[in-house]
């Protein structure tokens, strides 16, 4: 009984706790992009370096609050600073869409080209971020680390494994939840929530129906913000931050937004977690689970990990690529523009 | 060969620069430039042939381009005879299970019936084959691994030297190729920007086999001292004949040796290029040329017309990735180590992608001048913001951090940049440099 509740203790330590919070920050990531595959019909690729400026402007703002004695106690300074991050990445985000995207968004561009575009939005919002905060590892966790210690949960249950579930973890879970809370009351609930929906359903429809699309577009970019600075520094928060890594991200973001089904923010969000478990149960060395659960005789030699680490993006992109194959226009069925 | 008279001043306009910049920062720095804006203009050309001609979203460049560095280890380092003695021929077997594993699971996939009986043999043909394939993979790699680690701990090549080392940008190709018909026929038939993310995400996978499979080209402990096909400096400036040219020409004998090799290499690559910019104006002006356009304009009527869409699609992915591949061996080559941490997408792929829309996709000549004009940007925006930055800081205070920060944060002008020369393009002349006829 004991083992079993040790390999319980184990895949929930190592798996689904961190299965939970990086499915999460991969779950807002993703919906920024199908919110703006929807309304503006194009894959963004500058969202990665969206992501990274707003969390640089939350660093910031951290900075500035922490040097004016300001802080939440227990939790992170980071969570005040959020909607100051989220403001500043709204405001680039509409200055990049007047500067940019509306030149071509009037010339009915294809999206290939939008695409095209967004790259190289990519390199500049990557080269501003860099340029202002440096390409160092950046640690901007503060108060209570952790919420359950491994020490302390081993000394009160007298199981050999600890469980250890961090402050930024429960963080990333309650944060995500609330956004993803206010985003479906705010697309469903309310009359520019349904606007943005019926124009992202049919555009000539749409706007037919009296519906401003300059005003659908600028409310997507506020909103894309908020997720954007939100899912960046919830994962800054919970690893760390590093200009580039975010760059990286893009990919899982991606894969789970492709499988969720572009355009669908159920998807986006049950997408996410597909690709974090995924890709952290199959990276995961299994001996130790195993080693409880299996007799003696058959207990195995190797570490039982089926991918090292270093292939965590061949799993998110192999279920990219079987979804495609198999269901192209991803579990939740997606716009196939 | 349609140059107009625009078209080639703006190549003089290139070469001047060159030249300028042989002026101002010394000859073997413009020739440095000049040699990897030559791989450069062949990496566009690689390119241009997937995007250009057929409209292929290929943003894998870098996996191509590291494979072709793969290549260059394969054919150049030395074998480790006692690795291959512990290991070889387990690796083999390993990498053939693991081949048959895949095939036998295509085939079951292609002649069963469709539904459960087919999903469950499929998915027991791989889960039985990958085990089988780790009980030989493991220990494989681990006999090789051991073999000295500190020096060797791979499996090394054929140890080519010398001008044979030529051959290791063909088996570039060739890798790169063979790696492209595994990729199209899997990922060819999807549209554009999920290729797109397709095969981002395949180069990373191919940085990440790089970066771990260290019984093959060593990760992250890196290849160096790979051998190169032009003359060794050191060799030069031993060897008496050129000492003697070198003091005729009233030369200092290691600038002068430096300069011989890079002017080796310029030619090795010039030659290249020229041959594939031969090769490439003779397909596009071909009627496989024209029917690949027709292709790219518009995929319903040229299937309508009886062409075979996606055999076409997969002929040019190979055939870019392979340029692609190419041109990565003669790069490792020319940098003579493999550092699979330095490929970066930024720098390989999108770099290259800049390269290609400024220059003018769909025209061969605009590849190859995007692929000179933006690595000359590349280079040369970092010393230029250097200089403007420490002009705009002079009248901050020595030693204030801003200044500090902003000094040191020159270097990222270079990406800025880039995104900014692409967008204002893509604004004011989307169509390039040398626009497509």
């Amino acid at each position: 009984m004991t083992d079993i509740l040790n390999a319980v203790i184990v895949i929930l330590n190592f798996i689904i706790i961190p299965g939970v919070a990086y499915g999460s920050q991969l779950a807002l990531g993703a919906l920024g992009v199908t919110l703006v595959y929807g309304i503006l019909r194009f894959s963004n690729f500058a969202h990665g370096d969206t992501m990274s400026f707003g969390t640089m402007v939350v660093i910031f703002a951290t900075w500035g609050l922490q040097s004016l004695g300001v802080s939440l106690g227990p939790l992170p300074t980071a969570l005040l600073a959020l909607p100051i991050g989220i403001a500043g990445c709204a405001l680039l985000l509409v200055f990049t869409d007047r500067s940019v995207y509306r030149f071509y968004r009037a010339q009915k561009a294809s999206p290939v080209i939008l695409v095209i575009v967004s790259m190289g939005v990519m390199f500049v919002m990557n080269g501003v971020t860099r340029f202002i905060i440096g390409v160092n590892d950046i640690r901007f966790a503060d108060g209570e680390r952790f919420i359950v210690r491994a020490r302390d949960f081993r000394d009160w249950s007298g199981l050999d494994e600890g469980l250890a579930f961090r402050t930024s973890q429960a963080i990333t879970i309650v944060v995500a939840i609330i956004a993803v809370a206010l985003l479906f009351w705010f697309l469903n609930r309310t009359r520019t929530g349904k606007s943005m929906r019926a124009f992202s359903d049919n555009e000539d429809l749409a706007l037919l129906s009296g519906i401003n699309p300059e005003r659908v577009v600028m409310v997507t970019w506020m909103i894309v913000a908020a997720l954007a600075t939100t899912a960046g520094v919830l994962y800054g928060l919970d690893k760390s931050y590093k200009a580039f890594t975010y760059f990286q991200l893009l990919l899982p973001i991606f894969a789970a937004a492709i499988v969720g089904g572009l355009g669908s923010p159920i998807g986006a969000i049950v997408g996410g977690f597909v690709i974090a478990f995924a890709e952290i149960a199959l990276t995961y060395p299994l001996k130790k689970v195993l080693g409880y659960l299996l007799p003696e005789s058959l207990e195995p030699d190797g570490l039982v990990q089926l991918l090292t680490t270093d292939y965590k993006f061949a799993v998110s992109f192999g279920i990219l690529i079987i979804v495609l194959l198999f269901k192209p226009t991803g579990i939740m069925k997606g716009k196939a523009l | 060969m349609t140059l107009t008279l625009r078209d080639m001043s703006l190549f003089v306009l290139v070469a001047i620069l060159i030249i300028g910049t042989g002026y101002f920062q010394g000859v073997n720095t413009a020739l440095t430039l000049l040699n990897f804006g030559l791989v450069s203009a062949i990496m566009s050309l690689g390119v241009n042939l997937q995007w250009g001609f057929a409209g292929l979203f290929n943003i894998g460049v870098m996996g191509f381009v590291a494979l072709g560095g793969l290549a260059a280890v394969l054919i150049g380092m030395p074998p480790t005879t006692e690795a291959i003695a512990e290991g070889g021929a387990r690796m083999a077997m390993a990498m053939t299970m693991g081949a048959v594993t895949i095939v036998a699971a295509v085939v079951a996939y292609r002649k069963l019936e469709p539904g459960r009986s087919r999903s469950l043999a499929v998915a027991g043909i791989i889960i039985v084959g990958f085990v089988i394939y780790r009980q030989l993979f493991d220990p494989a790699r681990d006999a090789i691994e051991a073999v000295n680690p500190a020096g060797t701990g791979f499996l090394g090549g054929f140890g080519a030297e010398g001008l044979t080392m030529l051959i290791a940008w063909p088996a570039g190709g060739l890798i790169a190729a063979g790696a492209a018909w595994i990729i199209g026929k899997t990922a060819l038939g999807l549209r554009s920007d999920y290729l797109a993310i397709a095969t981002l995400g395949i180069a990373e996978i191919i940085i990440a086999i790089l970066k771990a499979e260290d019984w093959l080209s060593r990760g992250v402990k890196n290849v160096v001292g790979i051998p190169r096909p032009v003359s060794y400096e050191v060799n030069l400036q031993a060897d008496p004949a050129f000492l003697e040219r070198a003091q005729g020409l009233g030369l200092d004998p290691v600038f002068a040796s430096a300069l011989q090799v890079r002017v080796e290499w310029a030619v090795l690559f010039s030659i290249v290029l020229i041959l594939l910019l031969v090769l490439a104006q003779l397909a596009l002006n071909s009627p496989w040329g024209r029917m690949m356009r027709a292709i790219r304009d518009n995929e319903t009527a040229a299937e309508a017309m009886g062409k075979d869409v996606t055999a076409r699609h997969l002929q040019i992915f190979i055939l870019g990735s392979a340029i692609l591949g190419m041109a990565g061996a003669m790069m490792t080559t020319l940098d003579s180590q493999l550092t699979p941490a330095a490929y970066q997408p930024l720098r390989f792929t999108f770099l290259i992608w800049v390269m290609v829309i400024v220059g003018g996709s769909g025209n061969n000549f605009g590849a190859v001048l995007g692929g000179f004009v933006i690595w000359f940007l590349w280079i040369q925006v970092e010393p230029a913001s250097q200089v403007l930055l420490s002009v705009l800081t002079s009248p901050l205070a020595d030693g204030s951090a801003l200044k500090d920060h902003l000094l040191d944060a020159a270097p990222h002008m270079r990406l800025i940049t880039m995104g900014l020369v692409l967008l204002i393009m893509l604004r004011f002349f989307p169509r390039g440099l040398i626009p497509e006829r």
